[in-house]
């Protein structure tokens, strides 16, 4: 990455770690073997996993056998959510706010989407009308991944627990890992899905922890490995590379929420400034990673543009398949009228993020903003 | 110049950007998202906008993806369905040029500072006489100058058209010497969001998509004298000069001339009676000023324009009077004026539904 680049995507993805590239090197090279082989080669390289897999169950709080390593953080989420309906049957239920891995399959399956209050929270009272004995999943996102909403999972799940006493609950935890202590998430769900990239490990590996006892039919058929769970060849390299990403985000995150937290409070008061800058969501609900403004009057499209001109990365909502631009369903689900969501900006921070990212960041988007809407007002004229 | 080329993924466009580029322009590539529906052809689908990605990096320049659906639903797909229950045939490709590629396309570039967009139209903008003039492309089998009549001088001052200036084959061989992806992609043809394929009900891809839209209604086909000759499936589907499907037995050539949508009717009966002498066109826009006098008149993409004196009428539409009767053009089509010389737009407009709308010869 250009050192010149003021890159405010963490959301997105992260950068790796360097440690954490460290740790893979062996594996593109000398420490190739297959872990389910038999010679001392391979037993070389399962003991990797498996002490990766030690590291995993520590930072979450959960046995070594309830932790899954699988592609990536949309399988996590398939896997818990098909996979339950497929075993057991039943009704599947989320929120309107939650990431497509999870709102497709749900919606695959015939499901029940609940609507967000005006945080892109779940809403509490709407979830409590949808869940009866027929619901088999529930999946409530911890953190919002478009504007950083946290999710009341203790209410949650006491509710989960009241209503539909059947139903295992999944939380994506994808964008918590940085922020939230997952030892705390733990204990209120049963199965938790995260993804390498969003902390500094690589892309390719996911995580799926799933509760002892709780069965789920695998959505990778094949040689049996992760105890039947999800088949195919371990990616030891990637395995361990997150394992060791995963430690230091632990080890930092008291420090980093502090530190990004400072971030925060001065890209919200700098974008603020900005005429028609509206805040999607405020600090107390949402994580310091994720900072979220609707600008009023201008298109995402174009800000997004003049922001790369500037060497800023930052985002408006998901992409689709041909890389245009998707009006959020995240916002249009909270109500937002589709005139500011149109303005969509996601700012998001991370383990790289510096202090001069985000006065250039504020100066980007100030300058940026001041363009589009002189045009704006020259053709109006 | 900094100059934004709009690229579908064909062969034309991806061209366009690249001889921009070695001119030395400074050129970005964008593709526009503009339907979200299923579609096989034509431009914009996720296939495409690979191709013009894969272009764009080979050639070395940036390339956007623009998210134009909601903006090509409300101009180009709901006028298109709804002209459709009222018996208007319009041309989708010439309500996308008008709203999309050189309204908000051009809107967009100018709010990003570019100087110009590109697309890969077979067209000429030239200066000359103190004004932008639209000529006709230089390959004529494959000028494209009707689909972009609507521009007017201050979007023809910031539009380029760099292959207008060369062949088809020309076109070709320069993708292919750059060795692009896109050099023997065969041309779009249809409406780039209605499927070539027929449904489940083997209706054709056109059928299907408007009648899972509006509903479609028989309607009874007469004679010119109002004998019943049958019925036709979908009255709003029926378009003037249609022979197929509506001819009856029989041994003349029968046309259907004339189609009343409310009144679930279509007229058939000699080609005779399908000629004018004139016609009504509406919201015409002018390259330049206003021009009455003799022309050159064509009426669709790849017709054959004929001579007429054009003049306005009180309410400001223009009327096109034939110097020869020509068939009837279908309400909703439209009408691209030349100077006399068949040479260069003077404007272009839609025909209206004229007031006679039976003139026998």
């Amino acid at each position: 990455m250009s050192l010149d680049l003021v890159y405010l995507d963490h959301a997105a993805t992260t950068p790796m770690r360097p440690e954490a590239v460290q740790a893979m090197l062996p594996f593109l090279t000398e420490v190739f073997a297959n872990p389910s082989g038999s010679h001392r080669f391979a037993r070389q390289a399962r003991q990797c996993i498996d002490e990766a897999r030690d590291v995993v169950a520590d930072v979450i709080g959960c046995k070594p056998g309830e932790v899954i390593f699988t592609g990536c953080g949309t399988e996590s989420d398939n896997s818990a959510i098909t996979g339950i309906i497929r075993r057991r049957g039943g009704v599947a239920v989320c929120s309107a706010a939650e990431h497509h891995a999870v709102l497709n399959c749900v919606e695959h399956a015939g499901g029940r989407v609940v609507a967000v209050d005006s945080n892109g929270a779940i809403d509490l009272r709407a979830l409590e009308a949808v869940l009866d004995a027929e619901v088999s999943s529930v999946s409530v996102m911890a953190v919002n991944n478009e504007i950083g909403t946290v999710t009341d999972l203790v209410a949650v799940s006491r509710l989960v627990r009241k209503l539909a006493p059947r139903a295992v609950l999944h939380t994506d935890a994808v964008q918590a890992v940085c922020w939230i202590d997952l030892r705390t998430l733990w204990p209120l769900v049963d199965t938790m899905a995260l993804s390498a990239h969003k902390f500094g490990g690589p892309k390719g590996v996911g995580i799926l922890i799933v509760r002892e006892g709780i069965t789920f039919e695998p959505t990778v058929l094949g040689g049996g490995q992760e105890r039947d769970r999800r088949s195919g060849t371990h990616n030891v390299g990637g395995i361990v590379a997150t394992a060791e990403a995963l430690r230091l985000t632990d080890l930092a995150r008291e420090d980093e929420v502090q530190r990004i937290n400072v971030l925060r409070t001065e890209l919200i008061a700098g974008i603020s400034r900005i005429e028609g800058a509206q805040r999607t969501v405020s600090s107390e609900v949402s994580v310091p990673g994720i900072v979220h403004f609707c600008l009023q009057g201008i298109e995402s499209e174009s800000l997004l543009y003049l922001l790369d001109e500037a060497m800023v990365c930052a985002s408006a909502a998901s992409a689709c398949a041909s890389g245009a631009m998707e009006p959020s369903h995240v916002l249009a689900a909270m109500g937002v009228s589709s005139e500011l969501t149109a303005g969509a900006l996601r700012l998001s921070m991370g383990h790289t993020t510096t202090q001069s990212d985000v006065t250039r960041a504020i100066s980007a988007i100030t300058d940026a903003t001041d363009r589009i809407r002189s045009v704006q007002n020259r053709r109006s004229l | 110049m900094k100059v934004l080329v709009a690229m579908s993924g064909g062969v034309d466009s991806s061209v366009a950007a690249a001889l921009l580029l070695e001119q030395g322009h400074e050129v970005v590539g964008v593709t526009m998202r503009l339907w979200g529906g299923e579609s096989d052809t034509g431009c914009c689908s996720v296939s495409d906008v690979d191709d013009a990605r894969r272009v764009a990096q080979q050639i070395g320049i940036d390339h956007l993806v623009f998210n134009f659906t909601e903006d090509f639903q409300r101009a180009v797909v709901d006028p298109y369905i709804n002209d459709h229950a009222i018996g208007i045939t319009p041309n989708p490709c010439i309500e996308c040029n008008r709203h999309l590629k050189f309204d908000r396309l051009h809107e967009r570039a100018l709010v990003l500072g570019f100087d110009a967009v590109a697309t890969g139209h077979h067209a000429r903008v030239v200066y000359e006489d103190d004004v932008y003039r639209l000529v006709r492309g230089h390959d004529m089998a494959k000028d494209q100058s009707y689909v972009v009549h609507m521009l007017d001088q201050q979007q023809l001052s910031r539009t380029l058209f760099p292959v207008g200036e060369m062949t088809k084959t020309v076109v070709r061989e320069h993708a292919a010497r750059l060795n692009m992806r896109t050099a023997s992609k065969p041309d779009s043809q249809d409406v780039c969001f209605i499927t070539t394929a027929k449904d489940n009900d083997g209706r054709s891809g056109r059928v299907s998509f408007i009648g899972r839209r509006i509903p479609l209604n028989e309607a009874v086909v007469v004679d010119e004298t109002g004998v019943e000759l049958g019925s036709v499936e979908s009255v709003e589907l029926v378009t003037l000069g249609q022979r197929r499907g509506v001819a009856g037995g029989g041994g003349t050539k029968r046309f259907v001339v004339d189609i009343d949508v409310p009144g679930r009717r279509v007229v058939v009966g000699p080609e005779n009676l399908l000629l004018t002498d004139f016609e009504l066109v509406s919201g015409v826009v002018w390259s330049d000023q206003p021009h009455t006098g003799m022309a050159r008149v064509q009426c669709s993409a790849h017709g054959e324009p004929r001579s007429a004196i054009l003049s306005l009428d009180e309410s400001g539409r223009t009327v096109v009077a034939w110097t020869e009767p020509q068939r009837r053009i279908s309400p909703g089509q439209s009408a691209v004026f030349y100077d006399a010389e068949d040479r260069y737009v003077l404007g272009g407009g839609l025909v209206v539904r004229s007031a006679v709308s039976m003139t026998t010869h």
